[in-house]
């Protein structure tokens, strides 16, 4: 699978120009609101058509300016999961989900119905209507319908920005599996990082229109720079780990990042299984001598390495323990007060409750 | 309770009416939703003239109307020429003439009605269709028109309450000539131009009254029970 995206077009005083190729897998369109993410993915949906530019998926040409291609929406078989559901409201939660399947002819299989429905968990709201499901239910639809549809690419737009907190942890590991079991490539686009790091391969970074960001996900969130479009709260670092096993009196799992060993609240995977942590920076404590006597579980000794004054003033230190790098964010009076300075030894202290997986 | 009984002449006028008025109400139908989409969808040159041509009728005084109905239609005018010469279809002076009359004096009203409710759809849900893989064509079939439904029952009940009081248009363009253009409203002023014609007046008017109530009661039931199904998410 490969899906190469390049587009220019002028949207009032906004220009986006942007490109990024993938090669499989989730690629996150990352970045704050307004920066051209949705432009990007309704461009490759076709619902929008960019000035110039290009969209080929497979080597196939699904849009070129320069050669006046232009498939129409319907017949590229990109399903697109919006922020809102968008689900007919004429038509129950069954009719719903057959919509696309129809359009999609013989090609989708008709042992797929099951099997999606099974995977989402929706079977119990066939016969609903979609105004009688809640929010995570309706996004679940949503993307039932989507993958029904036999979809080459999926497209999400910030799935879970209208939903909250409980909602959005109830539809992440459907998300997860999505990635795991079904092999279609997928666009993800949001602004959240904890959501970005959980699922995706490859991030591309936009500001303002333009990609100011991308490759591997674990470096570029870790990057200060991502910080500018992430904002201040979710800046920190996204840590690649294994799970080594789980302590399943007190739903603590240990996960093993390069030598490093963390742990880590309410993780529901099994032992071997690949994980993302987000820590943000804000959630991380320094300390110069080994703290005794505290709750936090996770202390890791380390070195400073850089020292960056935010625009704040705040300061963004990283540290380096044991090849693993941790970034917290400290007062400028705390870095005074410690005395720090690339090269001391420090202790980073990190919450298990607070490591986003 | 002699003067309730209804004569076959006045049988005659009702029948009539209500033929009319559906006939009118049906086939302007098709021509009302097609320009009801233009006016909602499209951008053309001309929307604003096409616009107000669509409300001419609501405009213009009905015997206008009627008079130009005449010109266009009449047996020597182009329309009506063309109607008869091709599809041996005459208006004037038929009852034809009368459902088309009362349909061109309907039109303005079913057509906005079935606008309003277009521009009330959510075009994300049109979106949602088309990546799934309908084509517009389909999209219109399968999610605008499902969605617009109420709209088009109440411009075709307002369509149809319109045709059975139209008058002024009517009898300027058909006459009014007992057994083929006299409507009910013509039934009704011409009892009312003759000495003792009070009492067949009454009887018409009470069933003007029922039929009409009738409408409104039978649109008020369709459109509730359309709401329910399409309710808004």
């Amino acid at each position: 699978m490969s899906l190469t995206v390049e587009a220019r077009h002028q949207l009032g005083n906004f220009a986006l120009d942007a490109a990024f190729t993938s090669d499989g897998g989730v690629t996150a369109l990352f970045g704050r609101s307004g920066s051209g993410k949705t432009s990007l993915i309704n461009i490759i949906a076709g619902l929008l058509k960019p000035e110039s530019g290009r969209v080929l998926l497979d080597g196939d040409v699904i849009a070129d300016s320069e050669a006046r291609i232009f498939t129409p929406v319907h017949r590229r078989r990109f399903g697109y999961v919006f922020q809102e559901a968008r689900l007919f409201p004429h038509l129950s939660v069954r009719r719903n989900l057959a919509y696309g399947r129809w359009f999609a002819g013989k090609s989708g299989a008709g042992g797929d119905f099951a099997r999606i429905v099974d995977m989402l968990g929706i079977g119990h709201l066939l016969e609903r209507n979609p105004n009688a499901l809640s929010g995570g239910e309706r996004q679940r639809v949503a993307i039932g319908r989507a993958l029904l549809a036999a979809p080459r690419l999926l497209l999400m737009d910030e799935p879970l920005a209208a939903l909250d907190e409980a909602r959005k942890a109830e539809i992440l590991p459907y998300l997860e599996r999505l990635r795991d079991d079904a092999g279609i490539p997928i666009v993800y686009v949001s602004h959240s990082v904890g959501e970005v790091a959980r699922l995706a391969k490859r991030v591309v970074v936009l500001e303002n229109g333009q990609v100011t960001a991308s490759g591997a996900a674990a470096e570029v969130l870790s990057a200060p720079a991502a910080s500018i479009a992430t904002g201040r709260r979710e800046a920190g670092v996204v840590l690649e780990g294994i799970v080594e096993g789980t302590d399943t009196e007190h739903d603590l799992t240990t996960v093993r990042v390069g030598e490093e060993l963390l742990r880590i609240a309410n993780v529901t995977a099994p032992s071997g299984r690949s994980l993302r942590l987000h820590i943000a920076a804000r959630d991380v404590m320094l300390a110069t001598t080994r703290p005794e006597g505290i709750s936090a579980l996770n202390v890791l000794e380390g070195t400073v390495f850089s020292l960056a004054t935010e625009a704040d003033g705040s300061v963004d230190v990283r540290i380096d323990c044991r090849g693993v790098t941790i970034a917290a964010r400290i007062t400028r009076f705390s870095r005074d007060a410690l005395a720090l300075v690339p090269g001391k030894a420090v202790y980073a202290i990190v919450k298990s409750v607070a490591i986003d997986h | 309770m002699d003067w309730l009984a209804v004569s076959d002449a006045e049988w005659t006028a009702i029948l009539l009416s209500l033929r009319v008025a559906t006939v009118a109400m049906i086939c302007s139908l098709p021509f009302a939703l097609a320009i009801a989409m233009l006016l909602a969808r499209g951008r053309f040159w001309g929307k604003t003239l096409l616009n107000g041509l669509v409300h001419l009728p609501l405009i213009l005084p009905p015997v206008v109307t009627g008079f130009l109905l005449l010109l266009l239609f009449g047996r020597r005018g182009p329309l009506g020429a063309f109607f008869a010469d091709y599809f041996g279809l005459v208006f004037s002076f038929r009852w034809t003439g009368a459902a088309l009359a009362c349909a061109v004096m309907a039109f303005p009203l079913m057509v906005r009605s079935i606008r309003l409710s277009i521009e009330a759809v959510d075009r994300k849900l049109e979106d949602a269709a088309t990546t799934l893989g309908a084509s517009p064509l389909w999209v219109f079939a399968t999610v605008t028109l499902p969605l617009i439904i109420p709209g088009i029952i109440a411009g075709m009940i307002i369509a149809f309450a319109k045709a059975m009081g139209e008058f002024g248009a009517t009898i300027t363009f058909v006459s009014n000539i007992p057994g083929e253009t006299q409507t009910l409203s013509a039934a009704i002023y011409t009892f009312t131009q003759v000495p003792g014609g009070d009492a067949g007046a009454m009887r018409l008017t009470i069933i003007s009254v029922i039929i009409s109530m009738a409408a409104l009661i039978f649109s008020e039931l369709l459109a509730t029970f359309a709401a329910r199904r399409v309710a808004a998410q």
